[in-house]
């Protein structure tokens, strides 16, 4: 893999779709003059987050005319945004499409619905059941919704199907502005080191694109990364403010790292799903 | 270091971002306070002032005949050291009008129509200035529920209510508000030799540490007693944080359709916006 990509930091308005759209147009026609291969957006990028009973309205059913139009553009250009989808199965799902040369090649629906404290994901939304690969022109690539990155088994299943990169878009919200060891905001701090943490044990490039802006008083935080399949922050946003990073993802660094360390050689799927029989086996009895 | 002592840099950051966000959305540019000449209307203030450029901030003076001269003198220090706009809007003739016709003499009574009237005000200045009106509520007085329904706690956002009186404090120096209005000792100044301290029957550094531990922590009495509070004042306040709760919430509806504003119309503020 050897892509150029641009992390798009934006400010959604919530249930505005047309507006959001332009947001997204100017961005993706931008990163095109730029030759950037891949423009990625934020979770739930084409309609806001805390939609409660909106998301029934926001909710685009695949044949979707904005989703066709997000299909026109991805030639030559590849684009990843958020988006709520009225499922075949009239299920309305917290939704990421991978748009590429002129179709919806992929769509990843969140499966890990964030259910506590401020959030109410569970009661909007239903659950994705897979993570499947990407397989881009541009490398393999898996999405974790936001929440989703917070389950290991979610980065771990990527890990086995040997993706290069992990695409995380997301809408947290910034909180904790307690006096500690460190500066900045308590709940970014917990985010980068997890995902240090898993681009480093699963050797991958990891894209962090999240939201800026506030809703009825809920800050989201920004702070997009990208982080090396070293674990190690090869850049960033800034916190709050929108914004946008063009970055580099190619397969030496991959390589490099996966041969300094060959936990990919050393997996163990087999032992894993043969535990987990036992584990699962267990617990039904 | 306290679990009270916050990075001021970063939520003088956040609360700029909130106002600039939650105000430009509504398609508004600039935005009023009431000031009291305390510390927390001074720190709303401060913070619009850098939201929104201190032209685009009006600070209402609103005194009755018996507020202290001193509150006006530290609410014009506020609006000098901030250069925001200001007006003086004289509540007596208003408040007389019903407190004298109708000879009310308790003084809570009386406390709570100066602080609708000053309501009445500002939400009227709001229409012809083209503002919204910023809250001034800090979270240990939201907790606490000392306020008054409809009069100081109305607002159109607060920026202040995650923050406890102490952090609204420690906000207070870092935005280099001036010492005057830091140093003295919080009062309502609704009648004379007030003090919230005084009022309260506790300080804020008491309540605050314990109003963390219990909402943000959410320690049990057992472990609050453990803690080193006195059992007494644990049930003392978790007593008024539940007996006020009326306050921090809309009206009760009655639920009697299938969907109903506040129960499962559910939709948020910045709905479309």
């Amino acid at each position: 893999m050897n892509c150029r990509v641009l992390l798009a930091q934006i400010e959604p308005t919530l249930g505005n779709l047309s507006a959001n759209l332009e947001l997204h147009f100017a961005e993706i026609e931008n990163a095109r003059k730029r030759k950037i291969d891949l423009v990625l957006f934020p979770e739930l990028s084409l309609s806001g987050y805390f939609l409660r009973d909106q998301v029934a309205e926001a909710a685009l059913p695949g044949e979707h005319p904005v989703l066709a139009e997000l299909c026109q553009r991805s030639r030559g250009i590849s684009i990843g945004a958020g988006f709520v989808e009225r499922g075949s199965d009239g299920r309305l799902y917290n939704s990421y499409g991978f748009f590429e040369d002129g179709r919806l090649l992929h769509v990843h629906r969140k499966v890990f619905l964030v259910t506590y404290g401020m959030f109410d994901d569970a009661r909007d939304f239903a659950p994705g059941e897979q993570f499947q690969v990407i397989e881009s022109r541009h490398g393999r690539f898996g999405v974790l919704i936001c929440e989703d990155m917070w389950h290991v088994e979610a980065g771990y299943l990527h890990f086995l199907s040997n993706v290069d990169a992990l695409i995380v878009p997301s809408a947290s919200p910034g909180r904790g502005v307690i006096q500690d060891e460190e500066p900045g905001m308590r709940s970014v701090r917990a985010w980068s080191r997890l995902q240090d943490a898993l681009a480093l044990v699963f050797q991958i490039w990891l894209v962090y694109v999240n939201r800026v802006g506030s809703e009825d008083g809920v800050i989201f935080a920004g702070g997009s990364r990208l982080v090396d399949p070293f674990g190690c922050e090869a850049a960033a946003l800034a916190t709050l403010e929108p914004g946008r990073l063009e970055v580099a993802l190619e397969s030496q660094t991959l390589h490099r790292a996966r041969l300094a360390m060959p936990l990919r050689r050393d997996a163990k799927g087999w032992l894993v799903q043969r535990e987990l029989g036992r584990i699962l086996g267990q617990q039904n009895t | 270091m306290s679990r009270l002592d916050i990075q001021c840099d970063l939520v003088e950051q956040l609360l700029v971002r909130f106002l600039r966000s939650e105000v430009g959305k509504f398609g508004f540019q600039r935005v009023l306070v009431g000031l009291s000449g305390g510390v927390d209307s001074a720190v709303s203030a401060a913070l619009c002032a850098r939201a929104f450029g201190p032209r685009n901030v009006l600070g209402l003076r609103l005194p009755y005949k018996s507020s202290s001269p001193a509150s006006e003198a530290d609410a014009l220090a506020v609006v000098a050291a901030l250069g925001i706009e200001t007006r003086k809007v004289d509540i007596s003739a208003m408040v007389d009008g019903y407190v004298m016709q109708q000879d009310i003499a308790d003084r809570v009574r009386r406390g709570n129509v100066m602080a609708r009237a000053r309501m009445i005000v500002l939400y009227d200045v709001s229409a012809e200035w083209r503002a919204l009106v910023i809250g001034t509520s800090n979270k240990t007085e939201l907790l606490l529920g000392y306020s008054t329904q409809f009069g100081d706690s109305a607002s159109a956002l607060n920026p202040l209510g995650d923050l406890y009186k102490q952090q609204v404090f420690q906000l207070a120096r870092h935005l280099g508000l001036p010492a005057r209005v830091i140093e003295k000792t919080p009062s309502a100044d609704l009648f004379e030799g007030q003090t919230d301290e005084g009022e309260l029957g506790f300080t804020y550094a008491e309540a605050d540490a314990l109003l963390e531990r219990m909402v943000d922590q959410r320690l049990g009495e057992e472990e609050l007693v453990a803690a080193g509070f006195a059992r007494d004042f644990v049930r003392r306040i978790a007593g008024r944080v539940a007996s006020s709760q009326y306050k921090r919430l809309p009206p009760i509806i009655a639920k009697i359709s299938d969907r109903t504003v506040n129960h499962d119309f559910r939709y948020l503020r910045s709905w479309g916006h």
